[in-house]
């Protein structure tokens, strides 16, 4: 694996605020480096925006809080992926329609596709980047590395998010299409997971190693 | 997208006055099914009004022994309440049903009511749409219809509602609270929410403009077998090809409604009359006006059949 | 290096790491969201501009004018480029449907217009406010089963006397199976970044094929291709689909070139069914003649596909012509000239329609001779190639296929009649069908180099598209050079890098392993002229060259912090085609459901049974397949783009229209590798099984709904409209 081919940026140096203070590491001199502060904080047409196109946000992400003005049209998913350059959580459709933008926000898992940044103010986000790191896999990521829950790779960090909250969905007791009592304690069979796991699509067709994952950690934790 | 304003109400009639106020406005509850359309300048509103700080999230008792359910209730929620489960089960069942758990997370109770169709030429802005763009003419009538409705519809157009928890709501008989910008509130049957086509499809519910959703009330529990039977080409994660809502009481007697075949919840009180003689009795009368195309024919009989095997599993 | 004859067997006999169950080398970053995919390049290039692409509205005709004034006044908007403002772009040798430039519309969709701005909302705001006129041109063909084929083609096997044959024999089925266009439908959209340097051009994209890119790109920007970069190191899946330049590399590329600064793009979601390509509607036409005690004696397999004008179709008699032995057989794929989006490769491109007619209609004929269909396939198994009797099989282990699935799968315990075995209110079928794929090989090029600290590198301009080949690169380059995986760093996708077979027709895998392979080869030969000793007499392991008792680590063998490194490129002999049939062959077993009263379709079990050669690695081989089986459940049961014959177009155009299955409709999957090597094939004894995977998949379903319900629906895919109105009434 090329190390040099990575885009190593330490996210705990990359906050995004107003101020021209925010700086990443690790960049390599051809880079982004200067420019970061300036085209990520305030995109041109931003100040050519009226003030009521746009909006202050500030909410925290993976524990650090961040403040942020931006157009109300951007979604939470752009956001992350292109002003805070946290860009682990993909955009598979842009429409609700795959998954790939799982992320959770005070706890709950939602598509980031369809939700606006400027309604989040207050709000905790969690993306796969706040889970685990390369060298600090959280056990959903090794399990999907063990199990081999990926081929393409672009679903998996949401699929990763997603399959974390299916097993604290399934341990709040939160009913699903296959749940057949209503009334008792949900048990995490492999069509509970399957069911719980069916908005995140991965066209590699890796469905059951990924339940193989889930099973493991299910396992793990018991 | 079209850039637009964006305003946080802080109480409904504010929400309704501020929407009313502004020419080009829409609420933002879940945003699920408004940001999919904006984003495809099928919605292009230029002033929000975010209706998710109201407080309207709560799912309380009501005095009728029923239910009155917050507007911004999310589905998950909704769909996992104790009460929910054991009183009204056929809600739990088709909120499951729909969509993913990451959009029923975000989903909320009035944001699905009001969710638009799923026609792929609606969906399409290079075509012709009179729901999207009244007076284009419908690409979908003779076009790829297979989706849509068989019955309800107009030769104007013959989209289908996609909601599953609709379906439910209009079988358990709940009504709607709204408030307009003059501060009245009143309260709406499903079945009134909604608009057949007829010559103005882009004219879906009757809410007035600026009349907010605050509430669903669930009327008191009427027992029976409940039973939510959706029907699609994938398992999961796809809308209702045919949808059949039921109650189905130890006599035989009760309620049906049916999603996936109609521009609503499609149900008729005097044919559910006949759901003791069976699934093939309710659905004669039920569908008896259905004008289905080439493509859609088959939700005929699929209808019927899914009912059959609806009542099937309540009698086991 | 040239594979000029089989591999002796002492070649890579016992190995230590190829074929060994190595995890995905690139685990650690696609799971925690660090491996960087074309359009997240933030790092790449300085003040990124965002450019959206719009596509065309009619599917047919001309553009007359596009008004660009309120989206060029609109906040953030740099610059606006419509299709007008460009002669027609010349196309390469891969492209059939123009990319932009000119007024002439070939198809829904096509790329007219860029806006390019400073954020993707203003963009994408920007690109709204074009306002287009168009002339559409009414006479086109939407329709295939309207449309005739050119005329002019020649078929693709024509051996003994079909029809003679077929008229005298004493069982006969005649059937027409229908096959919808079919999406890739890969998770990452296409995207690019592209950044000019003077008159050189660097493309951050998503591609298969780096040199087609690279060549492809060079042609249509009327450059040379040593003006023109392409890095691709992480593909968010391709299937066909990322074989070729399409408009997002265009179109990042000229609005670069306009602003002077770096612009991205990314085909947006719903852009992306029409614009790109898609995998051809079949008509298909089979007649199989066999004796009575079910030897088969006549087979012809014509087929119908539609392409644009000048482009291919799919090419759906493609295994019938090495499949069953029979001494009468007559293969033909006709095109019909159509215009609709380009039709084009998409995962095992004629085998997967192919099959899903011919491995179904086998199970017709064994119905017919009340025959089990595993023992028809058994005993029309080919010795000889049957388009060229000349030709053997490099190696074919189909019938044991057969015997292992129908032995794991239970398959005694079948019940013949169908509609007999009910669960509940379902009625469980079952079903096999057999796989076929070639299994072709590309000449490829790696270089390999020991670097100062004693690890290794290989560079090449292979992809990953998902299929592992990060990992057994590595692994190939770890056995030749005695060193751990974990010491050796894969670089790829960057046309910097020696020219390999890139990542399709199931040629990747073992292409760019036998590069490697041949690179590694010529590093011994370096080292051991280095060392002054005989290549012969080295061996390599833990890290070090060991000759005649003397010892060297590989550090040892860098000088003044350079690498030492070796390139070379394996090219394939023609002995393999011209001696040899070199296939893949599989065995599909399904267990399926279908609702008694709804008509609803699921699957309760699959297994696949391969031979595909040595296994490079279980782990990523056995993914390969399972998502190939999942993808073949979804041409079975699910996908379809659906066309509108007056407009012109596929209809669900997006991921909630278009449905590809999720994880609750795939149940438990086993697959099984037979333990065999292939040394016609390359110096690995491999073969591909990517897409050996899909081929045959959808057929075992259509067969498993019929013993489930006696309904045979011939049109896929088999979804329960086809079916509920066939189920016993109620
Ligand atoms: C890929 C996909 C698949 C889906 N599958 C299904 C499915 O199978 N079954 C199903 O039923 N649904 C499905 N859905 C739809 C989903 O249920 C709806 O998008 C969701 O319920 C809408 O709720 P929301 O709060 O997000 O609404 P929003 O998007 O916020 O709003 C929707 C509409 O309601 C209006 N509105 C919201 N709240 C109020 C209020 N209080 N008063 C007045 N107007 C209001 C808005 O102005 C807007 O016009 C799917 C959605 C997607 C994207
Ligand atoms: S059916 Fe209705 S929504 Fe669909 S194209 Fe026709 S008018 Fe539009």
């Amino acid at each position: 694996m090329s190390k040099e081919k990575m885009f190593e940026i330490n996210r705990r140096d990359l906050m995004i605020v107003g101020a021209a203070t925010a700086a990443s590491t690790g960049l390599p001199a051809t880079a982004y480096a200067e420019a970061t502060p300036e085209a990520v904080v305030k995109p041109d047409d931003l100040a050519s925006l009226d003030d009521t196109l746009k909006s202050t946000v500030s909410f925290t992400v993976n524990g650090e809080k961040h403040e942020l003005s931006v157009d109300n049209r951007t979604t939470l998913l752009d956001a992350l992926r292109e002003r805070m350059q946290l860009t682990g959580t993909k955009k598979g459709c842009d429409h609700g329609q795959c998954g790939a933008c799982t992320i959770t926000v005070n706890g709950r898992r939602i598509n980031s596709c369809l939700t606006l940044a400027a309604l989040h103010d207050g709000d905790e986000i969690v993306t796969i980047e706040g889970l685990g790191q390369p060298d600090n896999l959280h056990p959903m990521q090794a399990a999907f590395i063990e199990h081999d829950g990926y081929q393409c790779g672009y679903c998996t960090p949401g699929q990763i998010c997603s399959a974390k909250e299916t097993l604290e969905e399934i341990k709040a007791g939160i009913p699903s299409n296959v749940t057949k009592d209503l009334s008792g304690p949900i048990e995490a069979t492999d069509d509970e997971i399957r069911e719980r796991m069916s908005g995140n699509i991965c066209r590699c067709g890796a469905y059951s190693n990924i339940l193989a994952a889930i099973n493991d950690v299910k396992g793990q934790n018991a | 997208m079209r850039a637009f304003s964006l305003e946080r109400a802080s109480d409904p009639q504010q929400a309704a006055k501020s929407a009313a106020s502004h020419e080009n406005s829409k609420f933002i509850a879940g945003g699920t099914n408004l940001i999919d359309l904006m984003k495809l300048e099928i919605e292009t509103p230029t002033h929000l009004v975010d209706v998710t700080q109201l407080g309207l999230d709560k799912i309380e008792e009501t005095d009728e022994g029923g239910l009155r359910i917050g507007t911004l209730v999310s589905n998950t929620d909704l769909a996992a309440d104790d009460r929910v489960r054991r009183d009204y089960p056929v809600l739990t069942r088709a909120l499951v049903a729909g969509a993913t758990g990451q959009l029923r997370n975000k989903a909320t109770t009035g944001g699905n009511f009001l969710q638009r169709t799923r026609c792929p030429y609606f969906y399409d802005t290079n075509m012709p749409c009179n729901k999207r763009n009244p007076g284009s003419g419908c690409a979908a009538i003779g076009g790829y219809s297979r989706q849509l409705a068989v019955i309800g519809g107009s030769d104007h157009c013959i989209a289908t509602h996609p909601s599953d928890m609709a379906v439910a709501m209009r079988v358990l008989d709940a009504e709607l609270e709204t408030v307009d910008p003059d501060g009245k509130t009143r309260s709406i049957a499903v079945d009134d929410l909604y608009r057949l086509p007829g010559d103005t499809p882009e004219k879906e519910t009757n809410l007035k403009p600026g009349e907010v959703i605050t509430a669903v009330t669930l009327p008191k529990p009427v027992g029976g077998k409940q039973i939510y039977y959706k029907v699609r080409d994938r398992s999961s994660y796809a809308f209702a090809l045919v949808s059949v809502a039921a109650i189905v009481q130890p006599d035989g007697t009760g309620r049906v409604a049916l999603g996936g075949v109609a521009p609503k919840p499609w149900r008729d009180e005097e044919a559910e009359k006949a759901l003791p003689q069976g699934a093939g009795a309710v659905m004669d009368t039920l569908l008896a006006d259905a004008n289905p195309t080439d493509d859609n024919e088959f939700k005929v009989p699929l209808a019927k059949r899914t009912l059959a095997a609806v009542l099937q599993e309540a009698g086991n | 290096m040239r594979f000029d004859k089989p591999a002796g067997d002492s070649v890579l006999a016992d190995t230590k790491v190829i074929g060994k169950p190595v995890h995905r080398v690139d685990g650690p970053l696609k799971t925690t969201g660090t491996a960087p995919y074309a359009y997240e390049r933030h790092d790449v290039a300085a003040n990124q501009l965002v450019g959206w692409p719009v596509g065309a509205a009619i599917a047919k005709g001309k553009l007359k004018s596009v008004g660009t004034k309120k989206a060029e006044a609109a906040p953030g908007v740099v610059a606006v480029l419509t299709t007008l403002q460009f002669d027609r772009l010349p196309l390469s040798q891969w492209n059939t449907a123009n990319l932009f430039g000119g007024d002439q519309i070939e198809h829904y969709h096509q790329a007219v217009a860029l806006v390019v701005a400073e954020t993707l909302e203003t963009a994408r705001a920007g690109a709204a406010m074009l306002e287009f006129d168009y002339a559409p041109d009414t006479e086109a063909s939407f329709d295939l089963s309207k449309t005739a084929p050119t005329g002019d083609e020649q078929p693709l096997s024509d051996v003994g006397n079909f029809e003679k044959a077929y008229a005298d024999a004493p069982v006969t089925i005649d059937v027409n199976y229908t096959t919808p266009a079919e999406s890739h439908a890969m998770m990452e959209p296409h995207a690019s970044i592209a950044a000019w340097d003077g008159d050189e051009v660097t493309l951050w994209t998503s591609n298969q094929m780096i040199q087609w890119d690279k060549m492809a790109l060079a042609t249509t920007l009327k450059t040379t291709p040593d003006k023109v970069r392409i890095d691709s190191p992480y593909i968010g899946g391709g299937f066909g689909s990322k074989l070729f330049l399409r408009a997002d590399a265009v179109l990042a590329a000229l609005g670069a070139k306009r602003t002077g600064k770096p612009v991205k793009v990314q085909l947006p979601r719903p852009m992306i069914f029409n614009n790109t390509t898609h995998r051809g509607l079949t008509e298909q036409h089979l007649k199989i003649g066999a004796t009575q005690d079910g030897k088969i004696v006549a087979i012809s397999h014509e087929n119908k596909s539609n392409a644009l004008p000048g482009g291919s179709s799919e090419k759906a008699p493609a295994p019938t012509q090495h499949f069953y032995a029979t001494d009468n057989l007559y293969c033909i794929n006709r095109t019909a000239e159509m215009h609709l989006p380009e039709s084009n490769a998409m995962r095992a491109p004629g085998e997967a329609s192919g099959l899903m007619a011919l491995e179904a209609a086998m199970d017709e004929l064994a119905e017919k001779l009340d025959m089990d269909p595993v023992e028809l396939r058994i005993m029309n198994d080919a010795k000889v190639d049957p388009s060229n009797p000349n030709k053997t099989f490099s190696r074919r282990h189909f019938v044991e296929c057969l015997r292992t699935g129908a032995d794991r799968f239970g398959w005694s315990k079948r019940n013949r009649k169908p509609g007999d075995t009910r669960e509940g209110a379902w009625l469980i079928g079952h079903g096999v069908a057999g796989a076929y794929r070639g299994a072709p090989a590309q000449a490829s090029g790696a270089e390999v180099a020991i670097r100062p600290d004693g690890g290794v590198v290989v560079r090449t301009d292979m992809t990953d598209i998902g299929t592992g080949s990060y990992t057994i690169l590595a692994q190939t380059a770890a056995e030749m050079l005695g060193v751990p995986v974990e010491r050796v760093r894969v670089e790829l996708g960057d046309s910097r890098y020696p020219v390999s077979s890139g990542s399709g027709g199931q040629f990747g895998a073992v292409s760019s392993t036998a590069g490697v392979y041949a690179a590694c080869v010529a590093l011994r030969k370096k080292i051991a002229d280095e060392l002054g000793k005989k290549h012969d007499d080295l061996t390599f392991a833990d890290g070090a060259v060991h000759a005649g008792g003397s010892t060297t680590e590989l550090k040892k063998l860098t000088r003044g912090g350079r690498e030492l490194s070796a390139i070379d490129t394996m090219h394939f002999g023609d002995f393999r085609s011209e001696k040899y049939v070199v296939s893949t062959f599989g065995a599909h077993f399904i267990e399926a459901r279908v609702h008694s009263l709804t008509g609803e379709v699921r699957l309760n079990r699959m297994l696949a049974v391969c031979d595909a050669g040595r296994i490079l690695n279980p782990i990523t081989a056995r993914s390969q397949v399972i998502g190939a089986m999942t993808m073949g459940a979804g041409a079975a049961l699910l996908e379809e783009m659906a066309v509108d014959h007056d407009r012109g177009f596929f209809v669900n155009h997006d991921l909630a229209g278009y449905e590809v299955p999720v994880h609750l409709d795939i149940p438990h999957q086993e697959v099984v590798f037979l333990d065999v090597l292939d040394p016609v094939s390359t110096p690995l004894k491999a073969k591909g099984v990517g897409e050996l995977g899909i081929c045959g998949v959808a057929a075992a379903i259509a067969n498993a709904v019929n013993n489930a319900t006696g309904i045979r629906v011939r049109d896929y895919p088999i979804t329960l409209d086809k079916i509920v109105g066939k189920l016993p009434t109620i």
